[in-house]
């Protein structure tokens, strides 16, 4: 089959408008203005007389000039060439790029809370801190914690926060650990948060069958170890079916859990960190509760506490004062600090309780329910053709790998590049470590059968044109405006901003 | 099998490492299987000269397009020199992992750690063992 019927049989992409779109540099013409002051009304002043001599700069910097429809196009254009979870499947594995519905958009968009000052005064803001302290104990009954914060930015501030929470405890305590047990499935912001707080990071091997085992625990959890880390679902999409047994065995030397929450889709309105022996965790709001994620808008990363540690949580903490609404509370003596100016990205807090409050707790499971049927069902489309490392049912998110396709010279970063001619971003690729190849699918609840069909048929299509026409997998894409970029020379040399050709 | 490079003069760890007697001080680089697996290199941390490591210590760390990974003291000791010129040309790695891309060289705490590497033989079979497809 040709390129172009493969792909007309996918029926995932046609050939649209394809703007190419200089640099706004590069479109810059002398004199050319987007907007016309109006006439100074006001007497002149004499910036020599009035600014000291270094605040004075006797040249113009380089800025683009440039009329209002140019630099509208020019954007609008670019736009267009995102890819977006609006657009189509956006299968990127331990992302969870889950659609994020437009009542949100909406709700973030109330005035209330679009034009709210974060200096205004808390009697001023008491709608938003209603609705940040609903969100904490909603947060902390989906994940059976006792107390929440909503202040850090990602994922990785909150687990920067969960392991300063960890040292400032066991300080207090005046216990000296210096040691924290990272799977070696983890994400990387797992060990460098740890590192961050000056822990030495020890890996803990997953067994065969890709989970951790009580026994590999047991015989790392010396008395100077502070914490595990632990996900769940790991990375490889397993459920850690070992857990409680695993929480038992560090709590019992003294030591704490860390819950990465990335996956938490899995497990919404089934089963609860909190329960399963979790003592301090995040949640990643751009993935589990549909904030906008990556180039759309900054992350939201709560941290969510078991009472213990609740003393240690980031000032200010929203309270509920009897009788006189809600306030900030800054009198916790051992908190960590503060991580985030006032009080952490709002919108995006917003977009998250619109979501929680418009699914409620059944719609909540259903997520987590269809998340992890196609995950498996797409499992159960694509085994024929590539290979499962860790061949088990899986949650949210399956793991192939190019290792079948050894003999065609196709590898995964082929595979993936090659997924862009066929309309779709990538999906998560050489992570975890611990899977040689690995090519990591998180289709999330939005997708339809047919969506998820389509999706599997274009990954068959490049499996067949492996072993067909290898090099035009290995040259892929060929549909983009540029093809194969040279990913090498951009890491070892990377030119970071445009400069004048005479400059 | 792809092919991989394993000098018969060499010892190596079970980290991909492989380490040379030189006088009194011990070069060490990574493997050519290791820098197949790793792609192309974009950036190499070194330690200082004068640091001291454990066997088995992380004591710096390679980058690639694909991935980030440790390196592991092969024997434990002092840091003698460092290979300046990977900050600026990482790719030596790749080019000439035996020759110009070593990492660095260490002054051993004990010798005799040198003697519990693999020699080229069983690094083969280590390396072997690990590319076989699984069933
Ligand atoms: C398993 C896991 N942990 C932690 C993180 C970090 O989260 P964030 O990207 O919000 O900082 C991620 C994000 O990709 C992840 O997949």
């Amino acid at each position: 089959m040709s390129d172009g019927e493969a792909r007309a049989r996918v029926g995932n992409v046609g050939n649209g408008f394809a703007y190419e779109e200089p640099l706004l540099f590069e479109r810059s013409r002398p004199g050319r203005v987007g907007c016309s002051l109006p006439r100074l009304d006001v007497p002149e002043v004499d910036a020599h007389a009035t600014l000291p001599e270094g605040a004075l700069r006797d040249d113009l910097p380089d800025l683009p000039e440039l009329s209002e429809v140019e630099v509208v196009r020019h954007f609008t254009r670019i736009s267009t060439w995102n890819a977006s979870v609006d657009l189509g499947l956006y299968p990127l594995g331990s992302c969870t790029m889950k659609y994020n519905p437009k009542l949100n958009e909406k709700v973030a968009r109330l005035p209330g809370f679009a034009c709210a000052h974060p200096l205004q005064p808390v009697e001023l803001l008491q709608g938003f801190l209603h609705l940040a302290y609903e969100l904490e104990r909603h947060l902390a009954e989906i994940s059976g914690m006792d107390r929440v914060s909503l202040q850090p930015a990602a994922g990785a501030q909150g687990e920067l926060a969960g392991i300063m929470m960890i040292r400032a405890y066991f300080e207090h305590r005046g216990q000296r650990r210096s040691r924290i047990l990272v799977p070696d499935s983890a994400h990387g912001t797992n060990p460098s948060s740890a590192a961050l707080n000056g822990y030495e990071v020890v890996a803990v091997p997953s067994g065969e069958d890709g989970i951790l085992h009580p026994d590999a625990i047991e015989a790392l959890m010396t008395p100077d170890v502070a914490a595990l880390m632990l996900t769940n679902p790991n990375t490889l999409g397993l459920f850690e079916s070992n857990i409680a047994r695993i929480t038992e065995i560090v709590h019992a030397r003294g030591g704490l859990v860390y819950g990465d929450g990335a996956n938490l889709n899995a497990l919404l309105g089934i089963a609860r960190p909190g329960d399963l022996g979790t003592d301090v965790m995040h949640f990643n709001l751009h993935k589990t509760f549909s904030t906008p994620h990556g180039g759309g808008g900054p992350g939201a990363g709560p941290i969510g506490v078991k009472n213990t540690l609740a003393p240690y949580l980031p000032v200010p903490v929203v309270c509920r004062r009897d009788g006189a609404g809600y306030d900030l509370d800054y009198d916790f003596p051992r908190s960590i600090g503060r991580l985030h100016a006032n009080f952490g990205n709002v919108a995006m807090a917003v977009r998250a309780y619109a979501y929680l409050r418009s699914l409620g707790p059944d719609g909540l499971r259903r997520c987590a329910e269809m998340a992890v049927l196609n995950a498996n069902y797409l499992l159960a489309r694509l085994r024929p053709a590539y290979h499962v490392p860790y061949d088990r049912p899986v949650m949210h998110e399956c793991v192939l790998s190019d290792q079948r396709l050894e003999s065609t010279g196709v590898t995964t970063i082929d595979v993936a590049k090659r997924l862009i001619d066929y309309g779709y971003h990538p999906p998560t690729i050489y992570f975890p470590l611990i899977v040689h190849g690995a090519l990591m699918i998180e289709p999330t609840e939005s997708e339809s059968i047919e969506g998820l069909d389509r999706f599997v048929e274009a990954l068959l299509a490049i499996e067949r044109e492996a072993r067909e026409n290898p090099d035009l997998v290995r040259s892929a894409p060929h549909h983009t405006r540029r093809s194969r970029l040279d990913e090498t020379r951009a890491a070892r040399r990377p030119v970071l901003r445009w400069q004048p050709e005479d400059g | 099998m792809a092919d991989y490079e394993i000098p018969d003069d060499l010892r190596y760890s079970e980290e991909d490492e492989w380490a040379r007697l030189e006088d009194d001080c011990v070069v060490f680089g990574i493997t050519d299987y290791a820098q197949q697996q790793l792609g192309d290199i974009v950036f190499v941390e070194l330690p200082q000269v004068g640091d001291r490591f454990a066997k088995g210590d992380a004591f710096g760390v390679v980058e690639s397009v694909k991935a980030v990974s440790d390196v592991y003291a092969p024997i434990s000791g002092e840091v003698v020199s460092v290979n300046e010129d990977l900050a600026d040309r990482p790719e030596l790695v790749n080019a000439d992992c035996y020759g110009s891309g070593w990492l660095c060289i260490i002054r051993p705490g004990d010798e005799a750690e040198l003697e519990s590497l693999l020699d080229a033989k069983a690094y083969r079979i280590y390396v072997e063992e690990r590319s076989e497809p699984d069933q």
